[in-house]
């Protein structure tokens, strides 16, 4: 089927309106970041715990009370922060949708559309715990601390997301033979999915063991760290999304097995991916077995979810750009 | 004497606890990551045998240290293996008990109601009006319908009940880890009892027969596979199309074949199919893959005496982009028996195949990989090829050793197009009549290959259940309102508690609905502000 040139290039021209967007969106992320008053924050989260002001204080922190006198300039940047974000995630989406519909395939058959997918789902799964959050009864953050980590996660987006524009890029086409097979859709989605939310998770372990310093020690990194959401909600927030998503990774290796035993002959081989993804894979086990595990709760373990994102990240560079093995028809 | 005994138990026991403790799995764990690690890092010999040769030559030193701590064969080193064997008895170890453990939980009531329920992490409570301490108790068991529940009566007149919920999560957590467990067995089965054997067939109606090992062209068999009882199949390959799109790029290979097997093979009848990627071929409990290609040039030499061979021998694709391809095609000279004779006069056709030539100043190169215009550039040797020897040698190339000793010499070298000759010194003419594509095919045998797939399907599905399902606890009390004896209706006390039993944030929602359902929507259900509310089988372990 030939490319539609057109569309091909609509798509190029929504990526890289995308990445101009996210990254107004990180720096509004920072401003607000910046410049927020930790008084406020740091009053309205004592009222959150304590119950008997929660319900009043709660609804001016929700956003929308309609005639306050005057919104404090860093939570208009906070929220122009996430406008921003939607609105980029709406173009991003946009990119992939043309790319699909121009090449007539699923668009993430090379690592620079795999790039892409990645990050719009970081993207989403970081929209999806924020509006979450904020609908929750039982919140562990203020908006104001919670939107501290937008900037965080927009960092490493905007960066992938250069480089696979960049380095990566690759012109739009129809699959080689080995991909065509209705697995792709199933695995490479199931592997964008959880790289995505495992990307979140990471960020929000390496926030927690930075804020973790400066519960130790007020004194460290006071400004910083103050403007961080709790230990405990980054915890948190670190787990649920590794628990979600850990049972859709499983599935995501157990359906490329099932691929590979149908492409390459067997379904285990220790292909290079292979191995990466075992290993990965291990490493969250062990995240999770750390949590339930006494001493190893709390700072070892968000060090092993760190470690965990590492593998993640070195399996898609390294193992796609310098080690050859099977998975390398998915590089340049 | 028995003090030895005893200390010689204790000792086991201790180790026994050690290693069954979830610390050492998680020891373990992390060691057989790092472990696997060089597997991604370093060229391993099972995937990629030259990859293997050209780290000897890039680092001659540390080469042959690696080699020796199995570092080129890190998944089939016994240092792995032992850490997996002492992760699976670590395993099992655990498991067992915990087996025991639940069900004896399963067949526990849940536990009495505690007194103080203000001090669990969940709690709320409120004083309903016209409402009796039983119409509490029976609107709260409505309520929780689908908990395990039992009832307490206390001393002062209070009613309460205890409920438990969510003891799937632990099946889900037994399944999973004994799926791993099965899941190792799986694959120790295949390597025992399976087999993986490569084939190169040329499509020209060429068949191949799994009737034995000397068919293949390299053979990996299982440890318990001598290669007698290989399930029986012929395959039959009459074409191969490829599509190209114009750059170069495939868009699809497609391998016209015939297949028989089981009753095919008695009534010698043959299934059609097309063999694609993506796509094996599966009869006879075996599965047939494509995982190459390339061309086979047909030469046909002539003698000045007037006898005739022609040859059609694979060449070896030296860019999967262009197909350039190089080989030697060999021949001897028919009718010679003199030994001597016929080690000078062996013929070798070696050089370079291009399905499309493209010239570099002299030197062929190939534009594209379809036979648009086939061309070789060969080299014709005669001379002593080496054959008898006892050495192995290529069969897409000449022993070298032979060109150096000057038994074998160069005595013509000539870009040919398909269908033009070449006449040697002796009038012996050799003549390139046209190119076939072979299929390279691969046969592989893994009898325990869907149970491996079954148990996947159960680790997906234990992890799911367990990391989804929450342990959770909740009691209600209903006691009778201290000062009901004014008010001429009944006032009643209801106080609930909950407690997640596992480390599971989220439980806090539904408690707070059914709080709410139990106690109307306007009662305080926060969590207690306390700094973590640590769950029971934390303080446990
Ligand atoms: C046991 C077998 C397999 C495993 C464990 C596996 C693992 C993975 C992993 C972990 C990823 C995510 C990559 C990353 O984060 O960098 C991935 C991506 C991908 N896989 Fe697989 N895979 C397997 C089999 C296959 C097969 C058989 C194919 C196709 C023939 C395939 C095609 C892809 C593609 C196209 C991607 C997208 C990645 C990219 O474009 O770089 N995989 N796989």
């Amino acid at each position: 089927m030939p490319v539609n040139e057109t569309l091909s290039n609509y798509s190029d021209m929504a990526y890289a309106t995308s990445v101009v967007i996210y990254i107004a969106a990180m720096l509004l992320y920072f401003g607000e970041f910046a410049y927020g008053r930790v008084a406020t924050a740091a009053r309205t989260r004592e009222a959150a715990l304590v119950g008997a002001e929660k319900s009043s204080e709660a609804k001016d922190v929700v956003g929308h009370v309609p005639a306050q006198p005057k919104r404090p300039l860093a939570e208009r940047l906070g929220g122009m922060a996430v406008s921003m974000t939607v609105l980029g995630a709406l173009v991003h989406f946009g990119s992939l949708l043309t790319r699909g519909l121009a090449t007539g395939r699923v668009p993430w058959g090379n690592m620079y559309e795999f790039g892409s997918a990645i990050c719009l789902a970081a993207v989403v799964a970081w929209l999806i715990v924020l509006f979450r959050q904020l609908r929750n009864a039982r919140r562990e953050a203020t908006p104001a601390q919670l939107r501290g980590l937008g900037g965080f996660l927009m960092l490493p987006v905007t960066l992938l997301l250069f480089l696979s524009g960049t380095v990566l890029y690759a012109e739009a086409a129809p699959l080689q033979p080995a991909l065509q097979s209705y697995w792709i859709v199933i695995h490479v989605a199931a592997a964008i999915v959880s790289s995505g939310a495992l990307l979140f998770a990471g960020v929000a372990s390496v926030l927690y063991l930075l804020r973790c310093r400066y519960e130790n020690n007020p004194l460290k990194m006071a400004k910083f760290g103050s403007r961080l959401p709790t230990s405990q909600a980054l915890d948190r927030m670190a787990y649920r999304a590794t628990v979600i998503i850990f049972p859709v990774w499983t599935f995501a290796i157990v359906a490329g097995a099932i691929w590979a035993e149908a492409a390459w002959g067997r379904f285990w081989g220790w292909d290079p991916k292979e191995t990466c993804a075992f290993i990965a894979w291990i490493v969250y086990a062990a995240y999770l077995h750390a949590r339930a595990t006494a001493g190893w709760r709390g700072v070892r373990s968000a060090w092993i979810n760190v470690l965990g994102l590492a593998v993640m990240i070195f399996n898609l560079f390294f193992v796609n750009l310098v080690v050859t093995g099977l998975h390398s028809y998915a590089g340049l | 004497m028995r003090d030895h005994l005893t200390t010689a138990l204790a000792f086991l026991r201790n180790t026994w606890r050690g290693l069954t403790s979830m610390r050492t799995a998680l020891v373990l764990l992390f060691l057989l990551a790092m472990a696997a690690l060089p597997g991604a890092l370093i060229p391993q010999r099972s995937l990629n045998r030259s990859e293997v040769d050209k780290y000897f030559q890039q680092h001659p030193d540390i080469a042959p240290l690696l080699d020796k701590i199995g570092m080129f064969e890190v998944f089939s080193s016994v240092w792995f293996a032992s850490i997996y064997v002492l992760l699976f008895i670590s395993l099992i170890g655990c498991l067992l008990p915990r087996c025991w453990e639940y069900y004896k939980q399963w067949r526990s009531k849940p536990v009495r109601t505690p007194r103080n329920l203000g001090r669990l992490p969940h709690h709320a409570e409120k004083t309903l009006d016209d409402t009796s301490v039983d119409e509490a108790i029976a609107a709260a068991k409505t309520r929780l319908r689908g908990w395990r529940m039992v009832e307490h009566t206390e001393a002062d007149g209070a009613r309460s009940i205890s409920a438990e919920r969510g003891f799937l999560r632990e099946v889900g957590n037994l399944v999973f880890h004994f799926a791993l467990v099965g899941l190792l067995i799986g694959l120790a089965g295949g390597k025992l009892y399976g087999y993986e054997g490569q084939v190169i067939v040329v499509a020209d109606g060429s068949e191949f027969c799994n009737s034995g090992t000397y068919n293949y062209d390299s053979f990996r068999a299982g440890l318990s596979v001598d290669g007698t009882q290989l399930s029986p199949f012929c395959v039959k390959v009459d074409d191969f199309d490829v599509d190209y799109q114009p750059n170069g790029q495939v868009a699809n290979y497609r391998v016209g074949m015939q297949y028989q097997s089981g009753e095919g093979l008695e009534t010698n009848t043959w299934q059609p199919y097309t063999l694609q990627v993506n796509h094996p071929l599966r009869t006879a409990g075996d599965r047939i893959y494509l995982t190459g290609n390339g061309y086979a040039p047909r030469f046909t030499v002539t003698w000045p005496d007037g006898q005739q061979r022609t040859s059609l021998v694979q060449w070896q694709p030296m860019s999967p982009q262009t197909m350039l391809s190089q080989g030697a095609t060999k021949f001897d000279q028919p009718g010679v028996t003199d030994e001597v004779q016929r080690r000078q006069s062996q013929l070798a056709i070696t050089g370079l195949f291009a399905p499309t030539a493209a010239f570099d100043g002299k030197i062929l190169s190939s534009g594209f990989p379809d036979l648009l215009d086939p061309t070789a550039a060969i080299d014709v040797m005669r001379g002593d090829l080496g054959l008898d020897s006892g050495r192995g040698q290529s069969i897409f190339g000449v022993d070298q050793s032979m060109v150096e000793q000057g038994r074998l010499n160069r005595v013509a070298r000539e870009n040919v197009r398909v269908g033009e000759e070449i006449r040697l010194d002796d009038g012996t003419t050799v003549r390139f009549d046209g190119v076939e594509r072979w299929a390279n095919l691969q046969v592989s045998h893994d009898p325990f290959q869907t149970s491996v797939l079954a148990f996947a399907v159960l680790i997906i599905f234990g992890l799911g259940t367990s990391l989804i399902v929450k342990r959770r606890r909740i009691w209600v009390r209903a006691a009778p309102h201290p000062e009901t004896g004014e008010s001429p209706a009944a006032r009643t006390v209801v106080e609930v508690g909950g407690l997640a039993r596992t480390d599971q944030a989220g439980y806090g929602e539904e408690f707070a609905r059914i709080a709410d359902d139990l106690l109307g929507a306007d009662v305080d259900h926060s969590p207690q502000p306390r700094a973590d509310a640590g769950t029971a089988r934390e303080r446990k372990s």
